[in-house]
C-alpha cells in the first residue's frame, strides 16, 4: 500500500535535512510501528507523507497503491484515504466542530465522486462514533478543538478518522499526553478501524501503546533513516534496552 | 495665483450638473424643498466633488474615483427580490420609487415622495457637514424613500426590510425613522443591484430613538461590480436608547458608508459591527464619526475586513468625547485579513477626548490566513478554497453571531458565503 524509496526530504524554510535516505513499505492490512529517539525525524516523515509544505523532498518517492503522492495536495492526499492523526491537534476559533466534520466528510465524498450525506445521516454517524469513543456531545459543540484537554483533542482526532475511514492511517504519537483509560479509548478506537484492506502506521516513543495496538512490524527512525526493521519483539527490547545497542549495530 | 486648473470640473461633476438641470422642474418638492435642492446642490457645485486635499474624504478621492455618472435611469427591475429573512415585511424602494405604503402594526408607514411634495422633508435636507457630499448629491436627487414612525413601547415582532433595488442607473432615495420610546424593532436596509448596467446610488438613513428604544438596524450593500454606492447613516440616540448597527459590504465598484452618531440622552449605547468583503479593483470606505456628546454614554465599534485581489479598504473612525461627557466608555477595533499581496485596508482611528474621567480604546490588526489551520483543515480532505473560506467565515462569522436573531444570521452566513462562493 505504502512504499518508500531513498526518500530524502528537509524544511522549505532553511534547508536542514531532516530526511536522508529512508526506505520504509507498508502493506495493506499491516500495522507498522515506528519508533525512534527524539529528533530522529518521526513526525517529520508524517507529515511528508500528508503533504505539509513546510517540508520539501529533494530526493526519492512515495508510492501510495503504486502512485506517486509528491505532487498531491494535503487535501488530495486525504481524499485518497491518507490520514495524519495530528501530535498536535490545531485549534481554530470560529469554526463549529460539527460544521468541519461535514464539510471534510462531503469534500472527501465529493472528490471520489460520491453523493454528499443527508445531515440525518451525517449526524447518526458522527453519534455513534463519538460513543464508541466516549466523547462528550458537549464537546463537538465548541469551535474545533478550542478548550479542548489534551486527551479530549487526542480522540476528536480518532474520531475524524473514524468518520473519514481512511485507507492508510498515520498516528503520531497519539499516546502522549493521555493517561491508561484514554489510552485504552483510543486503542480499541484504532483497532475497531483494522481490515484487511487498511494500513496503520502508529509513530510512538514507548512500547505502551503497542500493548494496545500490537503491531505486526516495528521499524527505528534514527537520523533520518530506518535503521532497523523487526516484529513486535523489537519494541520490547528497545522498551527493555534502549536505543543504544540498535545504534551502535548500524553505526 | 492661477488655480482655475485645479476647479475644471471632472466628467462625473458636468455630469450631475447637467443631470440637475434637466430634472429641474421635475424633481418633487414645494417651495420650501425645492429651494434646500437649490442650496444643496449650488453648494456641491461649488466645492466640486471633495478630493484627497479634504480631510473626511483623504482615502476617497472622489473627484478622482467617481469617473462617470450613468444615465438617471436604465433598467427597472421587474419584481422584488426575496426578503433576507423570509418573514420579514418587505417595504420596496424600486430604482428609488417607493411602492406599497400599507400599515403594519406599531408602526405607520409613508412615502418620503409626499414627505416631499408637502415639504416636511425640507428639515431633513440640510448638509450634515461642511463636506457632506453624499447628503448634497443625495438631497438633490431624492426623488421617494419611505419614513416611519415607530410608536411608543411598541414591539415589533417581524423583520422591516427595506429593500433599495436597481438595475442600474440613478437611485436617490432616503429612510426617514423615528422609534418611540421604549419600543423594539429590527430594520434590514438593502441594497441590490440586479441589473447589469452600472448604477450610482445614493442613500441617506435618518433615525432617531426616543428613550429607552432598542433598535437592531442592518444594512447589506450588495451592489454590482460597476456600481458606486454612496450611504450615510444619521443617528440620534435618546436616554438609555439602544442602537446595534449591523453593516455588511459585499458589492459595488465604488463605495462609501458614512456613518454619524450622536448619543443626546445619558444611558445610551451604541454598537457597530462591520464586514467587509473586498475583492477584484474595488474601492470600500466606511467612515464613522460618533459623538458622545452627554455623560454616561457608551459605545463598540468592532470591524473586520477580508480583502482579496487588488480591493483597497478604509475604515476611518471618529470617536468625540464632549467636556461633559464623563464616564464615557468606547471601545474599538479594526481587524483585517489581507488574501493578496496586492491588496490594501487603511484605518484611521481618531479620537478626541474632552472630557477626564473616560474610558476610549482603539486597536487594529492586519494578518493574513493563518497557514498552520489552512494545512489542518486540508489534511482532512478540504480543498484549499473551501478551507480558505471556512476560516474567512470564522474570522467574520462571530460579529454576525452577535446578532441573536437565528434566521437574521443564517441569512447573514448565506450572504457571506455566497460572496466567497464568487470571490474566494
Amino acid at each position: 500500500m505504502l512504499e518508500i524509496r531513498n526518500l530524502h526530504a528537509r524544511i522549505a524554510e532553511d534547508g536542514t535535512e531532516i530526511i536522508k535516505g529512508l526506505n520504509l513499505t507498508v502493506k495493506a492490512g499491516e500495522v507498522a510501528a515506528i519508533m525512534g529517539p527524539n529528533g530522529s525525524g518521526k513526525s517529520t516523515l508524517s507529515y511528508i507523507l500528508s503533504g505539509r509544505s513546510d517540508y520539501e523532498v529533494t530526493e526519492g518517492e512515495i508510492l501510495y497503491n503504486g502512485e506517486s503522492i509528491l505532487e498531491l495536495d494535503p487535501a488530495e492526499r486525504a481524499a485518497k484515504g491518507i490520514f495524519l492523526a495530528f501530535q498536535y491537534p490545531v485549534e481554530i476559533p470560529g469554526v463549529a466542530t460539527m460544521q468541519f466534520l461535514k464539510v471534510a466528510m462531503n469534500e472527501q465524498r465529493k472528490a471520489r465522486g460520491e453523493a454528499e450525506l443527508t445531515t440525518p445521516d451525517f449526524m447518526r454517524r458522527v453519534k455513534e462514533a463519538a460513543a464508541e469513543l466516549k466523547i462528550n456531545p458537549d464537546m463537538l459543540k465548541r469551535p474545533l478543538n478550542v478548550g479542548f484537554s489534551g486527551g479530549e483533542k487526542k480522540r476528536a482526532e480518532i474520531l475524524q478518522m473514524a468518520l473519514l475511514e481512511p485507507k492508510l492511517c498515520v498516528l503520531d504519537e497519539t499516546d502522549s499526553g493521555l493517561d491508561i483509560d484514554a489510552l485504552k479509548i483510543v486503542a480499541d478506537g484504532v483497532n475497531a478501524l483494522k481490515s484487511p484492506d487498511r494500513a496503520v502506521i502508529v509513530i510512538t516513543h514507548y512500547q505502551r501503546l503497542l500493548d494496545y495496538i500490537v503491531p505486526d512490524t516495528v521499524h527505528v527512525l534514527y537520523k533520518g533513516q530506518i535503521i532497523k526493521t523487526g516484529d513486535k519483539s523489537l519494541a520490547l527490547d528497545l522498551e527493555a534496552n534502549g536505543y543504544a545497542d540498535i545504534i551502535g549495530e548500524a553505526a | 495665483m492661477n488655480i482655475q486648473a485645479a476647479n475644471r470640473p471632472s466628467a462625473a461633476e458636468a455630469a450631475l450638473v447637467e443631470a440637475y438641470t434637466a430634472q429641474l422642474g421635475d424633481l418633487p418638492g414645494d417651495g420650501a424643498v425645492l429651494g434646500a435642492r437649490d442650496v444643496l446642490f449650488d453648494e456641491l457645485k461649488r466645492a466640486g466633488l471633495p478630493t484627497r486635499r479634504v480631510e473626511a474624504w483623504h482615502y476617497t478621492d472622489l473627484k478622482t474615483l467617481l469617473r462617470a455618472i450613468p444615465e438617471a435611469e436604465t433598467v427597472t427591475p421587474s419584481k422584488a427580490i426575496a426578503p433576507l429573512v423570509e418573514t420579514a415585511r418587505v417595504l420596496e424602494l424600486r430604482q428609488g420609487v417607493s411602492r406599497d405604503v400599507s400599515a403594519l402594526q406599531g408602526v405607520t408607514i409613508k412615502a418620503y415622495g409626499e414627505s416631499l411634495k408637502d415639504g416636511t422633508a425640507a428639515a431633513d435636507l440640510l448638509a450634515f457637514s461642511k463636506d457632506d457630499a453624499i447628503g448634497r448629491i443625495n438631497g438633490s436627487f431624492v426623488r421617494d424613500g419611505y419614513r416611519l414612525s415607530v410608536a411608543d413601547n411598541a414591539a415589533l415582532d417581524r423583520i422591516i426590510e427595506l429593500q433599495a433595488h436597481q438595475g442600474g442607473g440613478q437611485s436617490h432615495g432616503r429612510f426617514i425613522a423615528t422609534f418611540g420610546a421604549a419600543s423594539k424593532a429590527t430594520v434590514v436596509e438593502r441594497h441590490r443591484n440586479s441589473g447589469k448596467t452600472a448604477g450610482l446610488i445614493s442613500s441617506v438613513s435618518d433615525l432617531t430613538l426616543a428613550d429607552g428604544a432598542e433598535v437592531t438596524w442592518v444594512i447589506v450593500q450588495e451592489q454590482g461590480p460597476a456600481d458606486t454606492h454612496l450611504g450615510q447613516i444619521k443617528v440620534v440616540l435618546g436616554a438609555d436608547a439602544k442602537l446595534r448597527l449591523f453593516i455588511i459590504n459585499a458589492g459595488g465598484k465604488l463605495v462609501r458608508q458614512e456613518i454619524h452618531v450622536r448619543t443626546a440622552g445619558e444611558g445610551s449605547d451604541f454598537t457597530l459591527r462591520g464586514v467587509n468583503l473586498l475583492g477584484g479593483e474595488t474601492h470600500t470606505d466606511v467612515t464613522m464619526t460618533l459623538g458622545h456628546d452627554v455623560p454616561n454614554t457608551t459605545s463598540t465599534e468592532v470591524i473586520r475586513n477580508v480583502v482579496f485581489d487588488r480591493a483597497r479598504g478604509v475604515f476611518q473612525g471618529q470617536i468625540r468625547v464632549a467636556p461633559d461627557a464623563q464616564k464615557t466608555d468606547a471601545r474599538m477595533a479594526c481587524n483585517t485579513l489581507l488574501m493578496s499581496d496586492e491588496a490594501e485596508f487603511s484605518v484611521k482611528p481618531e479620537l478626541e477626548i474632552f472630557a477626564d474621567d473616560v474610558q476610549c480604546a482603539h486597536g487594529a490588526t492586519v494578518a493574513d490566513i493563518d497557514h498552520t489551520h489552512l494545512y489542518y483543515l486540508m489534511a482532512r480532505g478540504i480543498p484549499q478554497k473551501p478551507a480558505r473560506g471556512l476560516l474567512i467565515q470564522a474570522f467574520v462569522a462571530e460579529l454576525v453571531e452577535e446578532l441573536e436573531d437565528e434566521a437574521l444570521v443564517v441569512a447573514l452566513e448565506g450572504v457571506i458565503s455566497n460572496w466567497l462562493e464568487a470571490h474566494g
